[in-house]
């Protein structure tokens, strides 16, 4: 048993600062806003409460054109693009859909502003045999008018629909097998890709989970290749998800990866993005709210009076509406493996910030998007994924929260479902989790039948639903913070039955979360607020 | 347990419905004068089918195959053929195939229920290699059709009371069972089943889909 220090060494004391990211709440600090679906609330937290912000956007780089153009004639590992292209050969290009970056980026989207430099280039150099593939998975297809949106007008005209499409995980004669890793994960690709002489993959990595071979080896496979690390156990394995080197997520996919290496020419393109995730009149959220302005604190009272005064469905269109501003600040091109990890390094120097120890409550908001709730609703099982799943996960050494401590989600927690994109969604929480939460035996009992469920296949495939699998997956997705925590207490829930039936307390507002953590932990608890968006991940020490 | 896809057919499966079979027969008489007078009359009488078929599918049935009657059986049977082949297959929605792939893959049985009668669906059914089929039957006298039909007259409750009774006799087990329907007045086939799905629904189906948080399916 260690030796208990003296009080004054115990913990920090009030007007407490360690860098500029992590700040503690004394008895003058202003109110924290705290994102809760689609309200910004203002909290006072108690006294010694951590709040850990996320850095400064990095500088973008000035001109992304450029530092596209350097890439590819400057591949890591790979020859320059320019001579791996003859006349006639038969190109793909890949992309990633709709749910990176998050919320989309204001136009151009830099996929737009890449394939344009690509297309030029595959034009100049004879080749004329190209295919503009959506790496959706088992996501969503996107709609046209997205698909517009994403690669601008010219291109989508020239190539929409029968050369720029979605890849159809569904479509047997659409899928190759290429094998089986050692580990025996089978793993099956969009056949336009595999027959191609070359993949160009374009790709936007937001967080290190992203990019790398998950790209191909998941952005372009179906359902049997992806439920092998899709599952229960190898997401309570991985410590955590945005660590790749002690994720085993990443050690699964990287497995199917290399078998996709062996069969495929692929060149990968892949981008970093910085954090600035508000337009300018918004960044003020994202800052120290000690260091506030009048003009920030009008600002806000301005955003919360027309909030208030909003429906729901009026908010989430005009968040929806607002795009992000985000910068590029690294380009890398060529093989793979080495230029997803120079983007990693160059994404965790945004978002990394050092946290000395865990804490045994932490908070995190739930804000109004996700990767699978744009232009849609994000129903129960999407904010668990988001607090279990993704936030849970944003950190490397340790979560933000000790063993056996306690959670509080801030979300009104809707029970509100978008019945075109998330119909499988509504059927498993209405029909699965009333009588078990188990991962396992959701996985065991239920997700093949919901997999191979014709409407639910037809509705993926014909329509913008996502896969019957996904709400699985996302289920799974939350399985290491369920394991890891003690309680979890759905702050400012406007129902009892969402937080019930997610095996959660529901709380009235985070003052009466943080008094019911309290009650479990005990009183003199630490408490650590994760101050997202914009994205900041926690390296604690 | 054993499971099986139950499809309606008209405006699910296909874009035709039984009006476009009666005016394809109209449309084939022997004799133009004929040809045209049923042609007309048919055209006439929609706005009559469509209030009738909006307030009670029966009464629909009642008016609707009232139009066959004295229409000779063997030419009816003649005209299936021709009328799937000119008219049905062209009308089936692409993805009514892959869903029936898809729902064969699984192992559920393919089973139509439709309102249409037994000649009209024969041939689609053989064409998409369902397993069976459930129809109405019109009422034939010496070879001549009596504008009645035989009962139970497959429409609205007949049709879940009808599948209640095949699953029991077949063994199926009607919450794994799927069923497919646009029509409002299909509700009790779709309450049935386990996995209903409304496709390509009417404005009031398309409601009462949303209200019970079943999927709503579009392969047009």
């Amino acid at each position: 048993m260690s030796k208990r220090e003296p009080k004054a060494l115990r913990g920090p004391t009030p007007r407490h600062k360690e860098g500029d990211e992590v700040v503690y709440i004394d008895t003058d600090s202003a109110p924290r806003l705290i994102f809760s679906g689609e309200d910004i609330l203002a909290e006072d937290l108690p006294i010694g409460t951590r709040v850990v912000y996320a850095k400064p956007p990095i500088e973008g780089l000035n001109n992304r054109g450029a530092a596209v153009r350097y890439a590819i004639n400057h591949p890591i590992d790979m020859d320059p693009l320019y001579a791996m292209l003859a006349p006639g050969m038969r190109v793909t290009i890949a992309l990633d859909d709709i749910s990176l970056p998050l919320p989309p980026m204001r136009t151009p989207d830099i996929r737009q502003t890449i394939l344009e430099i690509l297309l030029e280039l595959l034009d100049a150099n004879g080749v004329d045999d190209v295919h503009l593939v959506i790496a959706n998975c088992l996501h969503r297809f996107m709609t046209e008018p997205e698909m517009k949106r994403m690669v601008g007008k010219k291109i989508f005209d020239a190539f929409y629909p029968d050369r720029y499409y979605n890849h159809d995980a569904e479509e047997p004669d659409n899928l190759v097998h290429l094998g089986k890793t050692s580990h025996g994960e089978p793993i099956n690709i969009n056949r336009r890709c595999v027959e191609s002489d070359l993949v160009i993959y374009v790709n936007i990595t937001l967080v290190p989970m992203d990019g790398g071979h998950k790209s191909v080896a998941v952005g372009l496979c179906d359902y049997e290749s992806v439920r092998v690390h899709h599952d229960p156990e190898t997401i309570a394995a991985s410590d955590s998800m945005m660590d790749p080197p002690h994720s085993m997520l990443n050690t699964q996919i990287v497995r199917q990866g290399e078998i996709v290496d062996q069969h495929m020419k692929v060149f990968h393109i892949e981008t970093a993005l910085n954090n600035r995730m508000f337009a300018s009149a918004t960044d003020f959220l994202g800052r120290n709210e000690d260091e506030f302005s009048e003009f920030d604190r009008m600002k806000y009272e301005a955003l919360r009076f027309g909030l208030s005064k909003l429906p729901a469905a009026a908010k989430r269109k005009i968040f929806g509406a607002i795009p992000s501003e985000y910068d590029v600040v690294a380009c890398y091109a060529g093989k793979t493996q080495p230029v997803h990890d120079r983007i990693v390094a160059k994404l965790n120097e945004q978002y990394m910030v050092s946290v000395k120890g865990q804490s045994d409550i932490a908070i995190l908001p739930i804000p109004y998007v996700m990767p699978y709730s744009i232009n849609s609703i994000m129903n129960p099982i999407l904010v668990q994924v988001m607090g279990l799943g993704y936030f849970h996960h944003f950190y490397r050494g340790k979560p933000i929260v000790r063993k056996g401590g306690a959670l509080i989600l801030c979300h009104p927690c809707y029970d509100e479902f978008d019945h075109k994109f998330h119909p499988s969604y509504i059927e498993f929480f209405n029909r699965l989790l009333p009588e078990t939460r188990d991962a396992l035996t959701l996985q065991r009992k239920y997700e093949e039948e919901f997999a191979r469920n014709p409407s639910y296949i037809e509705m993926y495939r014909r329509g913008n639903a996502y896969h019957g699998a996904h709400p699985f997956f996302m289920w799974y997705w939350g399985e290491q913070g369920r394991r890891h925590v003690g309680k979890i207490i759905a702050a400012g829930a406007q129902n009892a039955h969402v937080p019930a039936r997610m095996g959660w307390e529901r709380a009235e507002s985070l003052t009466e979360a943080i008094a019911m953590a309290r009650g479990f932990v005990g009183p003199s608890a630490s408490i650590t607020l994760m101050k997202w968006p914009p994205i900041v991940m926690a390296d604690v020490e | 347990m054993a499971a099986a896809a139950f499809y309606d057919l008209d405006g699910t499966l296909c874009r035709t419905n039984l009006v476009h079979a009666y005016a394809y027969n109209a449309r084939n008489q022997q004799g133009i004068l004929r040809s045209i007078t049923r042609t007309l009359s048919t055209v006439a009488s929609i706005p009559a089918f469509l209030v009738a078929d909006f307030f009670d599918r029966r009464l629909f049935n009642q008016i609707f195959f009232r139009r066959y009657k004295g229409e000779s059986e063997d030419r009816l049977r003649y005209l299936a053929q021709e009328l799937f082949d000119k008219v049905i297959k062209d009308s089936i929605y692409p993805g009514a195939y892959q869903l029936i792939e898809k729902s064969r893959q699984l192992g559920l049985r393919q089973v139509l229920v439709t309102g249409a009668v037994d000649f009209t669906a024969l041939p689609l059914v053989r064409h998409l290699g369902l397993d069976d089929m459930v129809t109405n039957h019109l009422e034939f006298v010496d070879g001549k059709a009596t504008g009645r039909l035989l009962p139970p007259v497959m429409a609205s409750a007949t049709k879940a009371s009808w599948i209640r009774v095949y699953a029991e006799k077949e063994g199926l087990n009607l919450s794994e069972c799927y069923s497919y329907s646009d029509s409002m007045s299909d509700l009790p086939m779709l309450s049935v089943v386990g996995h209903p799905t409304a496709t390509n629904p009417d404005f009031r189906l398309r409601n009462t889909a949303l209200q019970h948080d079943w999927p709503i399916l579009d392969l047009r």
